[in-house]
């Protein structure tokens, strides 16, 4: 270790850091770790839309008030929109040059995503809970 | 010699080629429609929040958001959103072989951009076989 510009930092402190979301590697894992578990999520969702084309409301919500189809639902919405806002994230770092413009559409996409979240987890919720 | 010579010339400094300039390939074709699939999708989440979000207020709220997805204009968002869903999905997993250390070589590039493809057509045509069926 004699580099001559030599920080007191240790690499991986400073691969930590790294990033125009400077959050470096835990967006880039964050990602891959949500895209792993929308596989198996959205094989799942194509099946079941696909077996509920044309019912009528009451067994839609039927089928979405047994507990296993909620969970799976809320996990297939919550992780498919943290995995969209931030894949939305990066299209910005490469795209948007200016620093408050970056800052205001990252924050618009997290602020609509959270809501879209919370939205449709307490109407499956209201379904499973009220019927 | 003259002058001009001795002196370094200011003419322009060579530009990297952007998009326009490249011959388009499919590596960097699969690259622009992951991205654009994978936007499309972010924007498509609405239509899926509508209808959620419908299901639970009430019959009323539910028909109408039943009308627009059967609307002509609502098939058509409809079977772009499976094409972008089957496509991310694919090329998604072809990105996390990439991230596992796999298939970087031209050959197989080639092969699995073709196989994402395929796949990509096969799985919505399927898709919609079955759900025009189903019904």
């Amino acid at each position: 270790m004699t580099t001559k510009n030599a920080s007191l930092r240790t690499p991986l402190a400073h691969a930590r850091g790294l990033g125009s979301a400077k959050s470096g590697f835990a967006h880039w894992r964050g990602l891959r770790m949500t895209a792993l578990a929308l596989i198996p999520l959205t094989v799942w969702f194509v099946i079941a839309v696909i077996a509920h084309l044309g019912s009528p409301l009451p067994e839609i919500r039927a089928w979405l008030a047994h507990p296993v189809n909620a969970a799976l639902f809320i996990l297939f919405i919550a992780i498919g929109l943290h995995h969209g806002a931030n894949g939305l994230t990066e299209v910005y770092e490469d795209y948007i040059h200016g620093h408050h413009a970056k800052l205001i559409a990252d924050l618009a996409t997290k602020g609509v995503a959270l809501f879209l979240a919370a939205a449709m987890t307490v109407s499956v919720l209201k379904i499973a809970i009220l019927g | 010699m003259s002058a001009s010579e001795a002196v370094p010339q200011k003419r322009p400094r060579p530009l990297s080629p952007h998009l326009q300039i490249y011959r388009p390939q499919i590596s960097s074709a699969l690259s622009i429609f992951h991205r654009a699939t994978g936007i499309a999708l972010a924007l498509g989440t609405l239509l899926l929040a509508w209808w959620v979000i419908a299901a639970a207020a009430g019959p009323e709220a539910f028909a109408a958001a039943q009308w627009f997805l059967g609307s002509w204009l609502g098939l058509l968002m409809l079977f772009g959103w499976t094409v972008a869903l089957f496509y991310h999905l694919c090329a998604g997993i072809r990105h996390l072989a990439w991230d596992a250390g796999w298939g970087y070589d031209l050959p197989t590039m080639h092969k699995t951009g073709y196989a994402v493809l395929i796949a990509t057509a096969v799985l919505t045509v399927l898709a919609w076989i079955i759900g025009l069926v189903v019904w």
